[in-house]
Order: structure tokens, then sequence, then C-alpha cells
């Protein structure tokens, strides 16, 4: 018996849900055999069992409510099948031409990542409401995210269904390489690079990992629905490493006339005055900034800031010392 | 793998009541609509046409006719609704929503908002799951610049933009005619033609001062053509000069950062470090880049860039002659 081409199987598909939508009553199996003219065409009930089972389990992968029943009094040990007609089908939803327009905007945001395929069904769907759609305002718009990473997909499914995973990571830092074992909370993606936040169980604490660190096989180790994600976990900021930084500071810096320009515009003041505020949250970040520059920019106050851009050009100047002439 | 017919189930039954809803729409225009060739398109038509309810009489079967270029469809009911969104299907609008929500000026405010109302509604439970998915596309710019650039983009009207180029610390001013928006890896660009450079340019929008939209046309002129950005955008030259750096541990997220041509784990005594060799045409921005790594990298390659970071930090510390000396 040659298997079924991926046509045939489609059609076997397409024809089962319109069976399964049309009857008022539930379909036993064997009706449904004579229903579709591909499985009435297959050989042995063995091969109709497997082809069966499996498009049962496609149907409901799609989202289609496949449910299953007997109104029968006599043949109740009889099982009959049929879809939801109610459940099946999407809500009428009223969307105005914009507010389709913004979805199609929305559904770009994936188009070069993995959720391309879902991104673009939903908006067919939401079209076939009936709604013609106004994308003038957005022509030439094109929002989006790159999910290059291998671990994307699976780390983004145990987030969706809330189930642990173990996985090899190299740290940042040291590039050391140890197995993980970490309840996914949020995937986020966060200038232009997918990171992960969730509980580590073995540091017993929430931990960021960036997800093209994570090598080899992401695991489930545990069913879906397995932990609870805490309330007001800010990914984002623990992602941006801002959470813990406190409030925002300022620093007072002495530019050379015309230099700095990137610090002119942090301070809000690209005009002419060349000492500028600038607002900090990380004395480190700001100090590398300011050192950067060299001779072009100088710290007034606080001295913290002024201790560590110091320290940076001693560091600079001790590493290339003897170079000078 | 089994994708392959559920995929193609799954257009098959957003595509019926798209076209139910759009009696007599051009081929090209369906197809267009799931990115379909034409030819794929009929294929599909082809694929309804003989599928139907139970008994597959003629009455049964979908009736599909595209003869004319045009294409009808009847006999569908069963499947004239479109199925629900499924939950990554919902998750993905919801998350690209929420994206944009956060973009100050990239779409209208009344539209996001309305539209995420009556998704969420509708998504049920993927409202809570897509919370498991967060993009960061903010732009970093000024308050209007997203906003000043999409109104002239819409409009065909020209920019006047006020740039810093970073990697020569220069404010600079241009006239730009607006092509596109895009967001790449994070940052957001615009893409223009630059009456300065007379040549297409990409601008962060982080790095424009102040955007001015000019009442003047802004039609780009014929040879403006977009740029491909999926390819090597910042793909050095061949000719451009090869530096060598070596990178203690706290370095090591620049081998990330820039393109890096070559990239080895170092050993001895800086051990848990890498040297990398990567290309640039100009060298201002490594010296910068090394001076604000504080000594936690060091140019190995060339000596004369090695110098340039010296002296840099030299001049540097004199202006801080007056703070208290380490040790």
């Amino acid at each position: 018996m040659s298997s079924p081409t991926a046509q045939q199987r489609t059609e076997r598909l397409l024809n089962l849900v319109i069976a399964l939508l049309s009857t008022r009553r539930w379909l036993s199996k064997e009706q449904i055999r004579t229903a579709v003219p591909q499985y009435a065409a297959g050989e042995s009930s063995e091969a109709f069992d497997r082809m069966f089972e499996r498009d049962k389990e496609e149907l409901r992968e799609l989202g289609v409510p496949l449910v299953t029943g007997s109104d029968s009094a006599w043949f109740s040990d009889e099982i009959g099948y049929r879809i939801d007609r109610e459940a099946y089908a999407l809500p009428e939803i009223s969307f105005t031409a914009a507010e389709l327009a913004v979805l199609g905007l929305a559904s770009r945001v994936w188009q070069q990542a993995s959720l391309a395929g879902p991104a673009a069904r939903a908006l067919v769907k939401l079209k076939a409401l009936g709604v013609e759609t106004d994308e003038g305002s957005l022509i030439g718009v094109e929002p989006r995210v790159r999910t290059s990473e291998p671990a994307f997909e699976p780390l983004y499914a145990a987030a969706r269904d809330r189930a642990p995973v173990s996985f090899t990571y190299a740290t940042a830092r040291t590039g050391q390489v140890a197995q993980r074992l970490v309840e996914p909370w949020v995937i986020t993606s966060w200038h232009g690079r997918w990171y992960l936040v969730g509980h580590d169980r073995d540091r017993d604490d929430t931990r960021v990992f960036r997800l093209d660190r994570v090598t080899g096989t992401v695991r489930r180790i545990g069913e879906a629905g397995m932990f609870d994600v805490p309330d007001g976990v800010d990914a984002r900021a623990l992602v941006s490493g801002m959470a813990s930084e406190g409030p925002a500071r300022t620093t007072r810096v002495r530019l050379a006339p015309g230099a700095g320009q990137g610090l002119r515009l942090r301070a809000g003041a690209a005009g002419g005055n060349d000492v500028v505020t600038v607002p900090f949250h990380d004395v480190a970040e700001v100090a590398e900034t300011v050192a950067g520059l060299g001779p072009d920019a100088v710290v007034e106050e606080p001295d913290d800031v002024r201790e560590a851009v110091v320290e940076r050009l001693r560091g600079a100047l001790a590493a290339h010392r003897g170079t000078t002439s | 793998m089994t994708g392959g017919a559920a995929d193609h189930l799954s257009r098959l039954l957003a595509m019926v009541p798209w076209l139910l809803a759009r009696q007599g729409v051009p081929l090209a225009e369906a197809a267009q609509q799931f990115g379909l060739t034409e030819d794929e398109l009929v294929k599909d038509l082809e694929l309804l046409f003989v599928c139907g309810t139970p008994g597959h009489m003629p009455d049964d079967l979908i009736e599909a006719d595209w003869e004319s270029g045009k294409v009808y469809l009847d006999n569908a009911d069963a499947i004239a609704r479109p199925l629900r969104l499924g939950l990554d299907e919902a998750m993905a609008l919801l998350v690209g929503l929420r994206t944009l929500a956060d973009v100050r000026g990239v779409a209208g405010r009344d539209a996001l908002e309305g539209a995420l109302a009556k998704l969420s509604t509708a998504a049920g439970d993927a409202g809570a799951a897509a919370s498991a998915v967060q993009v960061d596309l903010a732009t970093g710019a000024g308050p209007d610049v997203l906003a000043t650039c999409r109104t002239a983009l819409q409009q065909h009207r020209r920019l006047h933009l006020r740039y810093l180029v970073a990697a020569r610390d220069e404010s600079t001013e241009r006239d730009v005619d607006p092509m596109r928006l895009v967001s790449l890896d994070g940052r957001w660009y615009l893409e223009g033609w630059c009456h300065r450079a007379d040549d297409v340019r990409l601008f962060r929008l982080d790095r424009v001062i102040e955007a001015t939209e000019l009442d003047h046309d802004g039609t780009p002129p014929p040879q403006a053509v977009g740029r491909d950005l999926d390819s090597d955008l910042f793909r050095p030259g061949p000719d451009d000069l090869l530096v060598t750096l070596e990178l203690g541990p706290a370095a090591r997220w620049v081998a990330d950062y820039y393109p890096v041509e070559s990239s080895v784990e170092s050993s001895g005594a800086a051990v848990g470090g890498l040297t990398i060799g990567l290309r640039t045409a100009e060298t201002a921005w490594l010296r910068r880049l090394m001076v604000r790594l504080g000594g936690t990298a060091r140019v190995v390659d060339p000596p004369d860039l090695a110098r340039d970071v010296a002296e840099a930090a030299e001049q540097a510390l004199a202006a801080y002659s007056g703070s208290p000396a380490p040790d």
C-alpha cells in the first residue's frame, strides 16, 4: 500500500472536518469511515484506525474542538464524534479598518521569526470576518524581531505551557558551561537579543539567561502548568539590569566644544553649552561612556563618577603603556 | 512530520470564509493575500473542488470557479466561518500588539487600543499566556521622532534631520526623503534618500537629535532602492584594517557585539578571555572603545592604535590630576 501524498492527506482532513461539522448527530467511527472517501478507500481497518487516530490528534492541535459522546439509548457504549460548531467558529468581532491595519502590523512583527506562520494565519482568519483593511498610514513601517536562536521554540513553548525545563548554559561572564534546571517565566527580546527570565531551581533564585548561550537540547522535566509565575515579575527591568540600580542620578560633565554629541543628546542639551548634566542609573556605565571620549570629556561631579572614570583611564593606560614613545 | 498537511488544512479553512466574503475577487489579489503564487492558489481551489459533505455527489461538493480570473466559491456552508484562533496564533498577535503599544508614535493610539481590547476578548486564555513573551522595540529616540518620520513617510514629505554620527562624534544636518521605518535587532532605523550623501542611508532613530518635516515633496528619486536588510548590511569590507584585540573576561561581550572575524580562547595568564580579530574602516570608535574598557581589553595589533589608546588615556588623566592616586 502506498502512503498517501500530502495533497491526499489534506483532502482527507478537510473532508473529515466538513463531515463532523455538518452532522447534527454523533458519527460513529464506522460512519466516519464511510463518510470520508479517503478512509473508505483504505484496505484494512487497522490502517483506518491508525489514520483516524492521527487525524484526530492533528485536528485537536489545530484547535478544532472535536468532541465525543453518544445520543443512543440502545448503543450507549458506542462513542460518537462531532465538532462543536459554536466552539469551532471565531466569534464575530467587528474590527474597524484601522484596527485591522494595526493587527496586520502586529503580525508583521514576526515575519522574520518563528511565530511567522501562526501570526499570518491569525491575520487571515480575522480578515475572513469580511472587513477590508486600511494600511495607508502604516505603509513603510516594519517593526520586526528575529528568532535565530535554536532555543527559542522549545523555550517559548515551555514558557507558554508553564513547563519546567533543563538545558546546558554557558555563563556570559566566564563562558563556564553547566546544566541548569529552570522554571521559565518570561522570554523577552531586548536590544535585539532574546532572554529567558525564570526560577533557577538549583540556585533557588531568579535568573536571566541569554538564549544564544543555551547549547544542546532543551528538555522538559515536568508537566505543563507545574508552576505559577509570581505577580509583578518585571522581565524587562531584570534583563536591562536596571531593576536594582535605584533612582536615576545625574553627573555634570565638561565637554570640549563640538565633542560628546552622544552625551549632549542624552542630556537633552544638544545646543551650545559645553557643560552638560547627564542622567544615569549605573556609575560603571556612565563612567565608561565618559572615559571613551578621552580628553574631550571631564566629569566635574559627583566624586564616585569622577573616580570611576579615572580608574578606567588608568587601566587603559596601564594596558597600553610602553607603546607610547 | 505531519505539519505540512495540518498547515495546509489551516490555510484552506481560513481561505474559504475569506473568499466567500469576497465573491469575484481577482485570483492575483487572493493569491497575494495568502502568500501564494496564482498556480498554488489554483491548486488549493482544485482541492476544495473535490471536497464536500458525506455522499460526495456533485451536489455535495464545494463549488469553485476561477476560469474568468475571478474567484467564486459556493456550497461550503459547513466551513463558512473561520476557525477560532489557536493559542500560538492569538499569542503572536497579542504580543505583537503589546509590543507596538510600547513604541510611541508607531501607529494610531485608538486603533491600537481598540484592536487589543477586541482581540483579548476573542482570545480568551491566550491573553494570560501571551504575557510569557515580551518584545521591547522601544526606539530610544526623542518623543516625537518616530511619529514625525512616520507622518512624513505617509505624506511623502521631505525631512530635515539633525543627526549624530557616533563614529566621528559629530552632529550633522541633512535633508532626507523617507523610504521606510524599520526595526532591526532591537533598533529603529529610518531608511531614506540622503541629499547630502546623494545616496540611500540608514539613520538610527536614537541618534536623531531633531527631525523636522519640511514643506517640500519628499518622494525619493528613482535610483533610491531600499537595501536588503537581511543581507550582510554591516559586514566590513576586505580592504578594512585588521585589528587584533585581547579581551579579558569582563570584556568578552565585545566579541558578541561587533562583527568579529576570528575568535580564540585565551590560555595562560589571560585565562577566561578571548583573542579576537575584526576589520574596520575607521579606528576612532575603536580607540574610544578601548579607553572605555579601562584595561579589561588590550590592542595587540596594530601598534599605532595601541599608542593612540595610551595617549588618549594619558591626556584625559591630566584633567584629573587633582584626584588621589591609588595604592
